[in-house]
């Protein structure tokens, strides 16, 4: 990835002059870019209409009348806050968990000898192919067993054993010289201690990358939190949104603006950090090869 | 399972190293090892391992919702299910939105990509404007796209001038679908895509250069073939990713199967099953099928991986 970075920095520095292939492909860069902007522009323009002007035919890009209304009316009527911080409390918690046990049992595979250890792998590899999605109705079951339905540990916890995770840390850990280790070892270090003052410090690129999008997939989820609670305290933004706001027949405007309130966290953090989530994407996918 | 095979032959090799050089190292692993893993370990075989068989057993029982009163009744769940329209039906939604969407997606996250790393200038925009879609919830994105397939007031209809009723029609609602996810979801292997160009060395398409190779000859000879990895992996992923569709496509219809159920994915009705009509045995039966679909493709990957990396070097 320092390579990337360096190139990228090399490249911005010397600037090309305008060729016409050059020209081409930035005005379809443009023409292209604009596809893919149009539709959340439609979003914005749209909650920035009245309701009934929202649904007008034939229908218009941009307000006649500019107003606020949807947007106050999203916050005054509908649990918003309290669906956003229920997706803070429970994106931060499961990012905290995944991180901190996928890097122990990536490190535990990679590095350490115990009995049982290729079998176990064998199980957490056969684990990569069981989601939600596929198996909802058991785990659902399994949860109301353990009285966890319509909580927070209902919704955080299932999210908590990402095996993809912990085979990302597993490859990367691989990956670190042994040697580092010994030294630290024949001074007189402990495996903890490694770990904590040597093995974590040297990972933070792959786990910031493994923390950004347990984030991004965590505040986005919305299949679990859907089956795991039916109470509007305790949804998440993307839940909330689509099915109390889809409720009560849809006001167009109200919902594009609920769509990009839930929407514009990670947006503003993507334009913030934009070179480690890229990196941080690139690397969690490529890790699957 | 079959990845596991190089591990199982590499574990044992490892260790036994390890103990020539450092026994006190070994020592120390075998003390503390088991630790590390066991926190994960403790939450894999909860929300795991657990449902997976309790999945099992439980597809062999006629339970409901409240777990109950589960009387054993063999292979019947499953007997049904050969014979349930509806599933196959939802199978076919399923799988005919895998088929749309794993080319397109591949395709046009291939050329995005192409273009991206081409434009020499404002690199960082073009990878925002792609990648931006991934971003938002997907309840978002389906809320988004119903709103722009609208045949009144939709956006979609009036800039291309069409009179199409994308959601309320059975041929054209699973396109709706389709095309809403190419938007939402390409951005991610755009990145991988791109992240590949990027690891190419410049100095093959140097070399080349020199021999005097055009353009369109380094496209073909060197970057199609160093691409074939990711192309492999973006299709892989993507087909698992597609073939558990259900967000987009339930909130596009308000959590209805759409026009004559042609959106009913397989997801939604092993969900409909369970939670609607409270037949939890049967619902586990028909996942379990689903989780051996998806096993099968995942395997075959890995099957096709192995083969290739003894054929190739």
């Amino acid at each position: 990835m320092t390579v990337d970075a360096a190139q990228t920095r090399i490249k911005s520095r010397t600037r090309t002059p305008w060729t016409p292939s050059q020209i081409v492909l930035t005005l379809i860069g443009v023409a292209v870019s604009a596809v893919f902007l149009a539709p959340l522009a439609w979003a914005l323009f749209t909650s920035l209409k009245s309701e009934t002007e929202a649904v007008e035919v034939p229908t218009h890009w941009l307000p006649e009348d500019w107003t606020g209304q949807a947007w106050k009316a999203l916050f005054e009527t509908g649990n918003i806050t309290n669906w956003f911080v229920n997706s803070l409390v429970v994106s931060v918690c499961v990012t905290a968990v995944v991180l901190l046990v996928s890097a122990l049992a990536g490190y535990g595979f990679a590095r350490t000898e115990f009995r049982g250890k290729a079998f176990l792998m064998g199980v957490v590899m056969a684990g990569l192919m069981v989601s939600p999605a596929v198996l909802g109705v058991p785990l659902f079951t399994t949860v109301q067993q353990m009285g966890m339905v319509d909580t927070y540990w209902g919704m955080i916890l299932p999210q908590c054993a990402p095996a993809a995770m912990v085979y990302i840390l597993y490859k990367f850990f691989q990956s670190i010289p042994k040697e580092l280790e010994e030294a630290a070892y024949i001074d007189g270090a402990g495996r903890w201690r490694v770990f904590f003052t040597i093995i974590v410090p040297l990972s933070r690129p792959s786990l910031s990358a493994v923390g950004i999008f347990t984030f991004i997939a965590s505040w986005n989820n919305f299949l679990w939190p859907y089956m795991v609670t039916n109470n509007p305290d305790l949804m998440t933004m993307p839940n909330g949104i689509a099915t109390v706001m889809n409720s009560y027949g849809i006001q167009w405007a109200q919902l594009m603006a609920g769509g990009l309130m839930a929407g514009l966290p990670l947006i503003i953090v993507f334009v913030f950090f934009q070179r480690q989530i890229v990196s941080g994407v690139a690397h969690t996918g490529l890790a699957g090869q | 399972m079959t990845t596991t095979t190089p591990q199982a032959v590499l574990a044992p090799a490892r260790a036994k190293s390890a103990a020539d050089s450092a026994p006190a190292r070994r020592k120390q692993g075998l003390q503390h090892g088991g630790w590390f893993v066991a926190p994960f370990l403790v939450l894999f075989a909860l929300f795991v391992i657990w449902p997976l068989l309790r999945g099992i057993y439980l597809s062999f029982t006629d339970a409901n919702i409240s777990g109950d009163g589960a009387g054993f009744i063999g292979l019947d769940n499953y007997r049904e299910a050969l014979h349930d329209q509806l599933m196959w039906d939802a199978l076919g939604h399923s799988a005919y939105f895998t088929l749309l969407v794993v080319p397109c997606i591949t395709v046009l996250a291939f050329l995005l990509a192409m273009l991206a790393h081409h434009i020499e200038r404002a690199q960082w925009l073009w990878r925002l404007c792609f990648f931006i879609p991934f971003l938002l919830p997907s309840t978002v994105a389906g809320n988004l796209w119903q709103w722009l397939f609208n045949p009144g007031s939709g956006m979609v209809n009036h800039v291309f001038g069409l009179d199409t009723p994308w959601l309320t029609d059975k041929s054209y609602a699973m396109l709706a679908v389709v095309l809403t996810t190419l938007w939402w979801t390409v951005g991610f292997s755009f990145l991988l895509y791109l992240a590949a160009l990027q690891g190419i060395p410049a100095h093959l398409y140097e070399a080349a250069k020199l021999d005097g190779a055009n353009a369109w000859h380094r496209m073909v000879h060197i970057t199609l073939p160093l691409l074939r990895n990711i192309t492999g992996l973006v299709i892989a992923l993507q087909i698992l990713a597609s073939l558990q569709v259900f967000d987009q496509a339930v909130v596009m219809q308000d959590f209805g199967p759409g026009p004559e159920g042609a959106t009913r994915t397989f997801v939604q009705y092993t969900l409909e099953e369970g939670f609607t009509s409270y037949r939890v045995g049967y619902a586990s039966a028909i996942s379990i099928i689903f989780f051996v679909i998806i096993a099968a493709v995942a395997l075959a990957r890995m099957w096709l991986l192995r083969n290739r990396e003894e054929g190739g070097r």
